[in-house]
């Protein structure tokens, strides 16, 4: 499985596209924000932190079809398949180089470009944390998606049609718990609820996606 | 004794529920049932509205807008209970390969979809005098909402999905697993206030429902959606059969000439 991680990384590293492109994506989202609302400091500030999470979100939607996409045309997903470590095993190995490469740098960044949207002080920290929290999520979630439509010609677009509904509660929680933070209100109920959603969409959801790989590659 | 042993057998065939299962059987019992289902429809459906237009008073406060609750309450209960048909049915075609199953889940979306934009539709136009906006993000609103996107994102697998089986075990997947990420936003939405919208209006639970007078046709009128709503999955559900075997007959025929 290691070693799964380890080529799954490399190729994206190598491969190029992959954290780059969801990078530059999530900063063209944030300075694209202020350009539409107008550049009011105070108005941005209220916005933030929900522009940061859907901006995170969308990034992360956007590299979701390479999870298996790539590995189910050159015939190395049917290796996997039969290789001897269970195909809830890659799929979860699978999602984690996801968040590596798509949702970890973005967590990172998510402050920097809080900075063009004027977050309030207390923010940088409150979206770093309910980012780290609610990414590893949006990968798991994502993977499943991308488990389902991974035989299709046009997979992209119904992909995103498939995994927006289910990042709805994830993105609830995870502004909330922002917003609330900065705000300097109590906000432990909506960490725990995102933390829960993680927690169990990484326990569960490599089921239901394997279940999925496995009728695909029937 | 032989000859109980064989009674037994043969009223455990058929007293079993899965016998249903059976596309000919179902086929045989819903071209008898449907007659009398789309009576019943017409009958409750025509009474209940009927009556609810024309022949209950106008409420203080509400004047005669009040009146879209005969289209708005049913339409939204039909639309939540399609989706948990669409689960159940998911659940018989993954456990128990139900083709007939699989065929009813894909039949029911898209009169769920509809119930689903009727029920938005009327709560928008009804919610412009009431509370003087068409639209707000109130967790009921948002519910249904999000309840209308995984509709789409439902029907749309089904229909990039060339292998039939293939389909209907995705989609079967994805009714699941979207049953409970829809379940967890209506939770989540709950979060934000409590909103425009009323608290539940019929309640079994609780004593203090709408007055006799509007109870009375609100209930027939969504016993006459639900009967709608099993005639027009009926309707559909034959349509996909025949259209399973006109494919067969076709492919046999190609099959032959090849």
């Amino acid at each position: 499985m290691i070693a799964l991680l380890t080529r799954d990384l490399r190729l994206a590293v190598r491969a190029g596209g992959g954290f780059g492109l969801g990078l530059a994506f999530f900063l063209i989202v944030s300075s694209l924000v202020p350009f539409g609302v107008g550049p009011e400091a105070e108005v941005l500030a209220r916005i933030a932190p929900g522009i940061l999470w859907v901006g995170a979100l969308l990034a992360c939607l956007l590299s979701l079809d390479r999870i298996f996409q790539l590995d189910f045309e050159d015939g190395s997903l049917d290796l996997l398949a039969t290789a001897p470590i269970p195909m809830e095993g890659t799929v979860a190995v699978k999602a984690l180089a996801h968040w590596i490469t798509t949702g970890l740098p973005l967590v990172v960044a998510a402050p920097v470009f809080g900075a063009l949207m004027n977050l309030p002080q207390p923010g940088y920290v409150w979206i770093f944390v309910t980012l780290l929290i609610g990414t590893p999520a949006l990968s798991m979630i994502g993977a499943f998606g991308a488990a389902l439509t991974v035989g299709l010609k046009r997979g992209g677009l119904l992909l995103s049609l498939l995994v927006l509904p289910l990042y709805i509660p994830t993105l609830i929680f995870g502004a909330e718990a922002a917003t609330r933070g900065i705000e300097g209100f109590e906000n432990t109920t909506p960490l725990l609820m995102l933390a829960a959603i993680t927690l169990a969409a990484v326990a569960l959801l490599p089921f239901a996606a394997a279940a999925a790989l496995r009728i695909n590659l029937r | 004794m032989p000859e109980m042993r064989r009674i037994k057998q043969r009223q455990d065939r058929y007293n079993s529920v899965w016998e249903w299962a059976n596309p000919i059987k179902f086929m045989w019992f819903s071209g008898v049932a449907l007659p009398w289902l789309v009576g019943l429809t017409v009958l409750l459906m025509g009474v209940g509205l009927v009556w609810g237009f024309f022949f209950t008073p106008e409420a203080v406060n509400f004047g005669s807008s009040v009146k879209i609750i005969y289209v708005h309450v049913p339409s939204a209960f039909m639309a939540i209970s399609a989706w948990f048909m669409m689960l159940v049915a998911s659940l018989i075609w993954l456990i128990r390969r139900h083709h007939v199953s699989a065929l009813a889940a894909k039949a029911a979306a898209p009169v769920g979809t509809v119930m689903t934009i009727i029920a938005l539709l009327t709560g928008a136009i009804w919610g412009e005098p009431m509370w003087g906006t068409y639209w707000a993000w109130d967790p009921r609103l948002t519910s249904f909402l999000i309840l209308f996107l995984f509709y789409l994102g439902y029907m749309a697998l089904w229909g990039a999905i060339e292998n039939p089986d293939t389909a209907a075990d995705l989609t079967s997947v994805l009714a699941v697993v979207g049953s409970v990420f829809a379940f967890l936003s209506r939770y989540a939405v709950n979060f934000w206030n409590q909103g425009l919208h009323q608290g539940a209006t019929l309640s079994l639970d609780k004593e203090e429902n709408i007055a006799d007078t509007y109870w009375i046709p609100l209930v027939i009128a969504m016993v006459g959606f639900g009967a709608f709503f099993v005639t027009l999955v009926f309707v559909r559900t034959r349509t996909e059969i025949r259209k399973r075997r006109t494919h067969a007959l076709e492919m046999r025929e190609r099959m032959a000439d090849a």
